[in-house]
């Protein structure tokens, strides 16, 4: 049934671009691409995504003004799924289905991009997601532009280890991606030999605000004589509170440094950066980036926005890759086609904003710098490390037993999102 | 010292021949030129030969590199790339000032581009902040040398320890005294070169003084030490943690009245529209972020146009936010609920609604992101009562919570308008006939619940998200605690909100946040089935109807 479906869409791509079913939408389509975005305008999300709708519309702004692609204008197809994660799935369903976009580019959390994966399978759309997530997962119509695990938070662990850390707090939100994440660091830190006693997890629910008993204990946890870090998978606005609190009890990156995976320049926006001054983030990109790129990409920015106080931060920087590695494709495949897509990106280079060039991998995630940053008192990150080459997106992280011997390739032969190298079967663990 | 620019004076017409002058021709300070040797190799250095320079600074022990050292912490060290020299420098418009680094002189001005940071990061600012330590023990200022003590105490660095003797033999003021003593005990209770009998003397010293501080420098006592040694270490470490649990409990009472009184400020206006009228008000936690919104808009006004005023933002806010809400308050009763009187069920869906509006309207005015709200210089930081660390917002939140719990209290008892309330209350029919106006109590008591709410939005704004949804968050608990503790009495939101923070706080180190709060939900519901009216239940007529 799936397969047919497919073959059926892949007839009538071929056929001619756009022109797929009733007269209804044959004039527009074959008038203008369009491109959905799929990010919350209200809810609790909204205060991530909204910024990423706009950078969508600033890159497709841009992209028109170059002549658009294969000769169309491209157009912009917005919805709100409002925060809402079953909303993701019906919205997605409606880009696909009836506004007839060629490729969506949303989603922020991993509930709503596990809610949307059917829709995008069973209609065979392309998904672009720009989030740092937790892995373990490679599917035929996502690509996965934020950081795997491996992308951020291992290297992330190394450099604290280098830095003489021997007590870690993992503390996080309590959600799935914190949970993997954790699961993975907790399982990598144990193989380099660090003891059990030696780890604390600790997990709070979205939008905790009470981090008094939580600063507390991370503060008793630090005084057993050696250095102590806090890896902080914490998610959301409750990342304000907990560095305020952090601030006022006088928790200072000399004594406990924390590192985050999902605090960026727009979470910091909200706080006083001061007394967080040496605290950490793990990033593929950072606002303070020194490239002519970042800097025109800045520039454009707070033209589009008419407001030169706003901030760029990681996810916008990978939809700007996930952006271009789509209109390579699309014009090296001659169609927006879905299927001549997905065969045709794989290995399509994008110019990152970090100085480097980015490239797609048969695993469809994309290969990325990885950037260390310390919170400085102006809200924005001073790079104090970075991996000597670019650090190629692993589906399948390696230090969880169920997952090691996966692998992830959509290329023929193999066109297989968990393909297992002991059993030789595409299929997963089982 | 202070005599060679004073001496160079006639030279220095050409800033940048100052620094050479110094080192040339005012010979006498060599140890300067030295000093100055050592910084200039700063210029383009990578982390490693940061922190070798700060250690050579330290060694050479010149007093007068101690305000380069901080300026090099809070990352206003530069190098000019034309020549590699090194400066202090200030953002001037689009360019840099460069200052010299041990005099302090104005020396040039260069572009944006013509001078680039000497970066730092964690491990420097630990080295910083160890030879800043060590060069500031004879400091004039006893805040300083405290300071020093404190940084060699959390240190522990052995090669400190002859000019801490040093400067201990020197020390008159008592309070530095037994700081340099403490510090001294640190280093040789962890020290291999100390002998055994100083050492046990020195973790005796510590098991004495006590807090974690102390136990994080008894457990750095390696195991190899002699026998004798570690077990003094072990009974020292036995006593502090004895005291540790005393003061642990007491932090986790006052972590949860701190946070009952979150929960009072958030569910006391509460308390009066449903508890008192009956109102089930879903817009309640909009209020509340109207009144975090107005603390925010009162600070912007501040810093654009009377940055003096900061520090009395709040008590500015604090009315505005009163009349903010209470007025969106009778609006909301006027235009909405007083239709729907006695239909609780369309009363839930329709302030539902407003709540809803009012979001999204917050939302298009302010934006989606989160608006900083700043926290006045008497609101940061902490202070250490023995073992706990109690922060001046979550205090100065607790107070201002029962002043407003007291002043409700005194406006429900004492004054007119609080008599004609609970007559209203009690019976809206007899009070109509003694010729209260029942309509105008209404909007004026929906009203107060509401303003209340909006100080309870000065209150949050302090320590939670300003953003559109600030008052989801506290909605479920807010009638969490007026239903435990009995709609209809104030005193029963006290209770509830106090008993429900420290019940809260006590499960919390066990049980985890997640499951502590589900733990104390389900409490709540097997109570209300045990006590349906919650902890103070009105009797009555009232509550027959």
């Amino acid at each position: 049934m799936k397969l047919s479906r497919r073959q059926m869409m892949a007839a009538m791509g071929a056929g001619a671009v756009g022109a797929t079913a009733s007269g209804r939408y044959a004039f527009a389509q074959s008038d203008t691409i369009k491109v959905g975005v799929l990010h919350s305008l209200s809810g609790t999300m909204a205060i991530s995504e909204t910024t990423l709708k706009d950078v969508m519309l600033m890159l497709i702004e841009q992209q028109n003004a170059k002549g658009g692609l294969l000769g169309k204008k491209l157009e912009p197809v917005v919805v709100d799924p409002a925060s809402d994660w079953p909303l993701f799935a019906e919205k997605a369903r409606e880009l696909i289905s009836v506004s007839k976009v060629s490729a969506v580019f949303g989603c922020w959390t991993s509930v709503s991009r596990k809610s949307v994966l059917p829709v995008f399978e069973e209609l065979n759309s392309l998904l672009f997601y720009p989030v740092q997530y937790e892995g373990e997962e490679s599917q035929r119509n996502v690509f996965y532009t934020g950081a795997a695990p491996n992308q951020q938070a291992i290297p992330a662990v190394d450099y604290l280890k280098e830095q003489g850390v021997e007590r870690w707090v993992l503390a996080g939100t309590d959600y799935v991606y914190p949970r993997t994440t954790n699961k993975i660091l907790e399982q990598y830190l144990k193989d380099s030999g660090v003891a059990a006693e030696d780890i604390m997890i600790n997990y709070t629910p979205f939008g905790h605000s009470d981090w008094q008993t939580i600063v507390g204990d991370i503060k008793s946890f630090g005084s057993a004589g050696k250095k102590t870090a806090v890896v902080s998978t914490i998610n959301g606005d409750a990342n304000v509170p907990f560095y305020k609190e952090l601030g006022n009890q006088g928790v200072k990156a000399t004594d406990i440094p924390v590192v985050a995976f999902s605090v960026g320049e727009e979470e910091l926006a909200g706080i006083d950066t001061a007394p967080l001054v040496g605290h950490l983030a793990a990033w593929n990109y950072f606002m303070s980036a020194d490239t002519p790129e970042n800097e025109a990409f800045i520039a454009e920015w707070h033209k589009f926005t008419k407001n030169d106080k706003r901030v760029t931060n990681d996810p916008m920087e990978a939809h700007y890759i996930g952006f271009n590695m789509w209109v390579k494709a699309v014009e090296a495949a001659g169609t927006t086609d879905p299927d001549a897509v997905i065969d045709s990106i794989v290995g399509v280079t994008a110019p990152n904003l970090t100085g480097g060039v980015s490239a797609m991998m048969p695993n469809h995630h994309i290969t990325k710098p990885v950037l260390i940053g310390e919170i400085q008192d102006n809200g924005q990150f001073d790079i104090v490390y970075e991996t000597p080459g670019l650090v190629a997106g692993d589906a399948w992280s390696d230090f969880l037993p169920e997952s090691k011997p996966l692998i992830a390739d959509w290329r023929s032969p193999m066109k297989c999102g968990n393909f297992n190298t002991v059993t030789g079967k595409c299929g997963g663990a089982g | 010292m202070a005599l060679a620019p004073l001496a160079c004076l006639p030279f220095a017409r050409l800033a940048r021949l100052a620094s050479l002058c110094i080192a040339l021709l005012c010979a006498a300070t060599s140890a300067q030129a030295e000093t100055r040797d050592i910084i200039a190799r700063l210029a383009n250095a990578k982390f490693p030969v940061v922190k070798q320079v700060i250690e050579d600074l330290a060694a050479a022990g010149d007093p007068t590199v101690a305000p380069f050292l901080r300026k090099l912490r809070a990352g206003k060290v530069y190098w000019r790339k034309s020549d590699r020299a090194v400066f202090i420098a200030e953002r001037e418009k689009r360019d840099y000032a460069l200052f010299d680094p041990i005099t302090g002189a104005k020396v040039d001005q260069v572009g944006r581009r013509a001078a680039k940071k000497v970066r730092v990061n964690n491990a420097i600012r630990s080295a910083i902040d160890a030879a800043l330590a060590g060069l500031t023990l004879s400091s004039p200022k006893v805040e300083t040398r405290l300071a020093a003590a404190k940084q060699l105490f959390a240190d522990r660095d052995a090669s400190a320890l002859p000019a801490l003797t040093a400067a201990l033999a020197r020390e008159k003021d008592p309070t530095v005294k037994t700081a340099f003593e403490d510090a001294r005990a640190a280093i040789l209770a962890t020290s291999t070169a100390a002998t055994p009998s100083e050492r046990v003397k020195a973790i005796a010293r510590l098991g004495e003084r006590g807090g974690s501080d102390s136990l994080n420098a008894l457990s750095a006592v390696d195991a190899k030490a002699p026998a004798d040694v570690l077990a003094a270490k072990e009974s020292a470490i036995a006593e502090i943690k004895r005291s540790l649990a005393v003061w642990g409990a007491a932090e986790n009472i006052w972590q949860g009245v701190s946070l009952g009184s979150v929960l009072l400020l958030a569910a006391i206006g509460l308390a009066i529209t449903f508890g008192v009228m009956g109102v089930i008000n879903m817009a309640h936690g909009e209020l509340v972020m109207l009144g975090a919104y107005t603390t925010f808009a009162v600070q912007e006004v501040i810093r654009v146009s009377a940055p003096a005023l900061f520090d009395v933002s709040l008590l500015i806010a604090a009315p505005l936010a009163f009349l903010v809400a209470g007025g969106v308050g009778v609006a909301i009763e006027r235009g909405v609920c007083r239709f729907l009187y006695g239909r609780p069920l369309e009363t839930l869906l329709a302030t539902w609604g407003v709540s809803l509006i009012l979001q999204q309207l917050v939302r298009s005015i302010f934006g989606p992101n989160n608006r900083e709200v700043g926290n006045p210089s008497w609101m940061s930081g902490a202070f250490e009562l023995g073992e706990m660390t109690i922060t001046y917002n979550r205090l100065w939140i607790l107070i201002f919570a029962l002043a407003v719990f007291a002043l409700l209290l005194g406006l429900m008892k004492r004054t007119p308008l609080g008599l004609q309330m609970r007559a209203v209350t009690q019976n809206r029919a007899m009070a109509a006939d003694m010729g209260v106006r029942t309509g105008w109590v209404d909007a004026m008591t929906f009203g107060l619940g509401a303003g209340v709410a909006g100080l309870a939005g000065v209150a949050l704004s302090q320590i939670d998200n300003v953003s559109p949804n600030l008052g989801q968050s506290y909605i479920v608990d807010s009638f969490m605690v007026v239903v435990f503790g009995g709609a209809g009495n104030l005193w029963g939101a006290l209770a509830g909100a106090f008993t429900l923070g420290v019940a809260n706080k006590f499960l919390e180190p066990y049980a985890g946040a997640v499951l502590g709060k589900i733990l104390v939900l389900v409490f709540i519901i097997l109570f209300i089935q045990k006590r349906p009216r919650g902890l103070f239940a009105i009797r009555g007529r009232a509550v027959e109807s």
